[in-house]
């Protein structure tokens, strides 16, 4: 039976892990406030460049002299897996899901005879990837010196990719991150980047594009050419924004939970101090009245 | 306001503006494009330069550089990836701007501070350029 004291420090202890968690928590939600916002902000671009290389990729597809970025190299031998997580953990499941979903594309893809190779950005991917998969990264990221994700963070890592791809690296390039859907949910999400993944034939015309013909300048084939990089920088960037708003609304359900349950954890060691004090008291009261009987 | 046109100017970051314009000249990569009310529908891409807004006889000037402009029934899209606005700009701010960055280059102590403000020197000198012309 632990001691009066135990007890007493016990819930001291546990009464300051809640405050920090509370405290994480708190800041997780303004963060994550700033996150959406620019995760929302950042939509238009991304949708707008989305819908004209959809209009101009659709009929530039069947042909022979296709940029490789939207043809791809003809073969599928070699894939680039770019894992996205956050730096820091105490977000509950939120790396962990990404990185399970990733580690199942290469255990999957190596199975098949594939070449995987792995680009971590984040450091929590590094650090579980580095586990199994050490001699397959190709490089890793971190990104714990940006407080807000800006386009010139998301284009370096892009521009990685791109260079790679144009050394023949690889064939495929898939990005693993997590799609922020509301505090409560994260959406683990696999893009692929490379080759530029089109919406179906008919399907991605939106209705602005309804019946338009459009005069292009120079000419479709070099507007393509020039907008499927950028296309890919804008998708690590939204990835990123992404992730970010994700990571906070992780970190936020998770510390309230933890709050919640230090919580709990304060009422039942409560309950057992005062259980055990009364106990003392009662029974130095029976030695107290046994010992007057015995004269 | 039936011969107006609705122009916006989108970054990855956020959406930077929205208004109405009697014109807007867009630097293409073909040449600069006057876009007014009823054009015709057009998607091209842009050189880093300036686009200039026409609107009741004022003109607003902004640099922009890497993205496409496409023009869709009375609405002008400009993508880029960077955009400054130039109307609270001048040229000897620019040229003071590029004389501190010389120095930051010169004082950098790591490669990796030098390689930012070495990008950060060269995307001014673009400014410049396009200030000038």
């Amino acid at each position: 039976m632990a001691s009066l004291k135990d007890l007493r420090n016990r819930i001291a202890s546990v009464r300051s892990t809640q405050k920090i968690t509370k405290a994480m928590k708190m800041v997780a939600a303004s963060k994550l406030r700033r996150a959406q916002e620019a995760a929302e902000a950042a939509r238009p671009f991304a949708e707008r460049m989305e819908r004209v290389i959809a209009s101009l990729g659709v009929s530039l597809q069947g042909q022979d002299d296709a940029p490789r970025l939207l043809a791809g190299t003809g073969k599928d031998d070699t894939y680039l897996i770019v894992v996205a997580t956050s730096d820091r953990g105490l977000c509950g499941a939120f790396n962990t899901n990404i990185i399970r979903a990733a580690r199942g594309e290469v255990a999957r893809l190596v199975a098949s005879g594939k070449t995987v190779k792995i680009l971590c950005v984040g450091r929590k991917a590094f650090q579980v990837m580095r586990r199994d998969h050490k001699d397959r990264i190709v490089d890793a990221i971190e990104l714990s010196h940006v407080k807000r994700v800006s386009f010139a963070d998301a284009a370096p890592i892009a521009d990685k990719v791109l260079s790679l791809f144009d050394a023949g690296a690889f064939d495929v390039c898939v990005l693993y991150y997590a799609a922020f859907k509301s505090a409560l949910t994260q959406v683990v999400t696999r893009q692929q980047l490379i080759p530029t993944a089109l919406p179906e034939a008919g399907k991605g015309n939106g209705p602005d594009l309804k019946g338009a013909i459009y005069e292009y300048e120079p000419d479709e084939a070099e507007i393509v050419a020039d907008l499927l990089p950028r296309n890919v920088r804008v998708q690590v960037f939204r990835a990123l924004l992404e992730n970010a708003a994700s990571e906070q609304g992780a970190r936020m359900t998770a510390m309230d939970s933890a709050t919640r349950n230090a919580g709990d954890m304060i009422n039942r060691l409560t309950l057992t101090y005062n259980r055990t004090r009364q106990a003392a008291i009662t029974k130095e009261l029976i030695e107290i009245i046994s010992g007057a009987e015995a004269l | 306001m039936a011969d107006k046109i609705r122009f916006e100017l989108v970054s990855p970051e956020r959406l930077l503006m929205s208004t109405q314009a009697d014109m807007v000249v867009v630097p293409g990569t073909a040449g600069e494009f006057g876009v007014m009310a009823g054009h015709v529908p057009l998607v091209s891409t842009i050189r880093p330069g300036i686009v200039e807004v026409h609107d009741g006889g004022s003109v607003a000037k902004l640099y922009v550089r890497g993205g496409f402009a496409e023009v869709a029934a009375d609405v002008l899209t400009v993508l880029a990836e960077e955009a400054v606005a130039l109307a609270d700009l001048t040229a000897a701010e620019v040229e003071q701007t590029l004389r501190n960055l010389s120095e930051d280059i010169a004082d950098a102590k790591d490669p990796e501070a030098k390689a930012k403000a070495q990008a950060e020197h060269d995307r001014w000198k673009l400014i410049r350029e396009a200030l000038a012309a």
